[in-house]
Formats: structure tokens, sequence, C-alpha cells
């Protein structure tokens, strides 16, 4: 059907496998801090959503609204070429986790918000009531509550965060991808040195998703 | 009441301030009347790719999600497998991997069409998902009373689990559509011109990052936004 006149070469890509490794390692990196990060603004995010003064109220949805309306790669550009403008020159490896802070913030704060809303108000109230400061009462009863029902989404958004990580590549970022594209350009072998980096990613994914499913059974016991 | 006109009459305000920088700084930008011309096909562009990579991914998503109820354990790991690697894998490797694989083949096919079948599996990937759900979210009991009214096979599809099932995972189906719109952008890397693409050029051109970064995130959030609340509200007004 095809005239199939080529050879492959993946030698070419297993002498610098080690250098594709550590920058698969450099994407696990930014992937979680950046999720990290993230929770810790989407928690304040939520709550501002939620807060009936308008001072939080309107930079939090402004926040939620452009992390989640714009595409990533926006966001990542903004943040490279943006701050520029500005005077501000991060070098793509900040740039890429700042933006993707941003979206990560934004996205979780709507998972967040989901779980909190799943809680009953009553709840707060009654643990107030018993003597609990708001602190004490969001720490032991409503947070481990939220964080049951937001586990799965989390996990979700994590496996997101590590696929966004690939943008970087788009403002010179050495990542997985990256440095895949750096290596490939060496000898033009495109195929094998991208197929090798989706392996990657795809083994990357699915260890994420078996290391939470089994964090998930240590934490909630099974119950989850 | 007062309060609230107040709030309106500042963000009006805040609106047209916003208007008239926005005229003001790309009059005394070096962009000419040509490239906002330019942005503008990028901007088709992007529409056009989302479209029809939504219509083709939604098509092949409303099989696969099918499939997935009414095969067998071994045809639905397969299929699972296949959607799975998707899923999994960025956008951006898949587009050049299947670029270069076109390469390799030697067969002639246009950019568009690259990141439009890219698009479209990833799309279908998530609709099959979707359509599992929502044909798992009819009651069987409902289904075997239609089969028992008379219905055929696809009489109960057409008339029963369609109807039900669309209302139960519409939202999402929306969700989704947002983020393949966003996610066109991506298409770029293959150097199909569509918005950010264009932009991109134009800021190699006329070094107005700021400006013409802030224009296209305001077309994306016009596109996505209003999709976003109608999704929300569609939520809202089914949950009860």
């Amino acid at each position: 059907m095809f005239d199939f006149d080529y050879t492959f070469h993946w030698i070419t890509v297993w002498n610098v496998f080690p250098e594709m490794l550590s920058a698969a390692m450099v994407t696990i990196e930014v992937a979680v801090t950046s999720m990290i990060v993230g929770l810790f603004f989407a928690v304040f995010l939520s709550l501002g959503k939620d807060s009936s003064n308008e001072l939080f109220r309107t930079p939090s949805i402004i926040w939620i609204e452009i992390a989640r309306n714009t595409p990533a790669l926006f966001q990542i550009y903004m943040a490279y070429f943006g701050l520029g403008a500005f005077g501000i020159h991060l070098s793509p490896y900040l740039a890429v986790m700042i933006a993707l802070i941003f979206n990560n913030a934004g996205y979780l704060a709507e998972t967040l918000r989901g779980g909190f809303a799943s809680i009953p108000r009553t709840q707060l109230a009654s643990s107030r009531s018993l003597g609990m400061t708001a602190f004490q009462a969001y720490r032991h009863i409503i947070l481990p509550q939220v964080f049951k029902v937001v586990y799965h989404p989390m996990t979700n958004q994590m496996i997101w965060s590590i696929l966004m990580t690939s943008l970087g590549t788009l403002v010179g970022m050495l990542e997985l991808t990256g440095k895949t594209d750096q290596l490939q350009s060496l000898s033009f072998r495109t195929f094998e040195f991208y197929l090798v980096a989706a392996v990657m990613y795809f083994v990357i994914a699915k260890g994420t998703l078996l290391l939470a499913k089994l964090l998930a059974y240590k934490i909630f016991k099974g119950d989850a | 009441m007062k309060n609230k006109q107040i709030k309106y009459l500042i963000y009006a305000l805040i609106f047209i301030y916003a208007v008239y920088q926005t005229i003001v700084s790309v009059k005394a930008s070096s962009l000419t009347y040509y490239d906002l011309e330019f942005l503008l096909e990028g901007l088709e562009r992007t529409v056009y790719i989302s479209v029809v990579s939504i219509a083709i991914g939604t098509f092949f998503g409303l099989i696969f999600g099918w499939m997935k109820v009414s095969m067998g354990t071994f045809g639905n790991i397969i299929l699972s497998g296949f959607l799975d690697i998707l899923r999994s894998v960025p956008l951006i490797i898949q587009l050049i991997l299947f670029y270069a694989f076109m390469g390799i083949l030697e067969i002639d096919i246009s950019i568009f069409w690259v990141g439009a079948i890219i698009l479209s599996a990833y799309t279908s990937a998530f609709v099959t998902e979707v359509v599992r759900a929502g044909i798992e979210s009819v009651p069987l009991t409902t289904r075997r009373a239609a089969r028992s009214l008379g219905m055929t096979y696809w009489q109960d599809y057409r008339y029963i689990v369609f109807p039900l099932g669309l209302r139960a995972v519409f939202p999402s189906w929306i969700s989704i559509v947002l983020s393949v719109i966003k996610d066109s952008a991506l298409v770029s890397v293959i150097g199909y011109l569509e918005l950010l693409k264009t932009t991109e050029e134009l800021i190699a051109k006329t070094n107005e990052a700021l400006l013409l970064l802030l224009g296209i995130g305001l077309f994306y959030f016009i596109i996505s936004y209003p999709i976003s609340l109608y999704a929300a509200k569609l939520e809202r007004k089914l949950k009860v």
C-alpha cells in the first residue's frame, strides 16, 4: 500500500536515554511543585469566591475564570513574553512554573469549592459551638471530609499538570518534551525520539494514578 | 439596590476606560490594519479546526461509547487501552508524532488535517467516557420496559437512552468542547496558523507582546466564558 522506505534508528535514542530520564525528572518536579503551590492558592481562592467580602470575591473570581477560560499555553506565553513588557524577564523554568501554578490554582479552586459545598454548613456552626476556633474546625472537621471528596478530581488535575508541563517546550524550557526536541534536532530522528517521550509520559501518568490509588487505600483505609 | 447600581456604574466606567486605552495603544503601536486582519484570520482558523474536531470527535465518541457498553471484556480492554493512551500523552507529542509518522509513510496531508485528526481522536477519547456514563445513567428497568413495549434495540437507543442520557451528560460534553477550543492552540506546534500562532508571528514582527497577548486572551475568553456560564446554568437546572 505504501512504499515503506524508512529504517528506525533506536540506538540513537538509547545513547542519550539518561538525558531524557533526567529531563523527565524536571517534568515531574515542575508538575508536583506547581500542584502543591497551586493547591495552597486554591484553598484561598475557593474560600474567596464564596466569601461575602467583595474585596476577596472579585479577585478570586477573576483569577479562577481567567485560569479556566484561556488556554494554558496562552498563560505560559503571558508569563514569559507578557511579563517581559513590564521589564520582568523570567527564565523559561520560572515562567512555566508560575503559569502552571496559576492554572492549577484556578482549576483546583473549583474542585475544592465543590468539596466545600458537599459539607453541610451546619457542621462548621456546630463545631464552633462546641468551642473550636475557626481554624480548628477547618483543620479537624471540614478539611478532612473535603479532602476525601476532592481526592480523585485532584489526581486528575495532577495528571493534567504533568501533561501541561510539555507546553514548556514552546518557551524553550528543557523538560521532557523540550529536551526531546533538542536531542532530535541533532539527528532528525523525530519519530523515534517522540515515541520514546510519549511512552515515558504514559508511564509517568499511569504511575501517578497507581501511586494515587495506593495512597488512597492507605489514607482512607480502603473506604473511598 | 443603590449599591448595586454604583457597582455596575464603576464596572461600566472601567470597561469604557479599557476600550479607550486599547484603541489608544493599538493606534500608538506599530500594528497595522493588516496585522489585525491577520489576527482575525487566525481566530477564524481556531474556530474552524475546533468545530471540525469537535464534530468528528463527538461522532466517534458516540460510537466508541456505545461499543464500550455493548462489547465484551476483551474488546473493551483494547478500546480502553487505546483511548487511555490518547489521554495520557501530551497533545503536543501526539501532534508531532503523527506529523512525523505521516512523513515516514510519505503521505501527503495538510497541516490542518494532521491537527484535526489528532484533536478529533483526543476529543473522542473524552467523549467516549461521557457517552458511556450517559448510557449507564439510564436505569436498566426503563430500558427493559421500552423493550417489553415492543421497541427494537435501536428504537430503545433512539427514543429512550439518547434523550435521557443526553440530559445527564450534556454539561460534561460542553466542558469537553471548551477544553478542545483551548487545546486547539497547540496545533500551532506543527505550524498551523491559528490564533496563538498568528499572535506569535506578530509578536516577532512588531514586538508588541503584551498588547497582542492581552488581545488574544480576550478573544479566547470571549469564546469560552459564555459557554462555561451556559454549562454551569444548565447543570444547576438539570440537577433539580
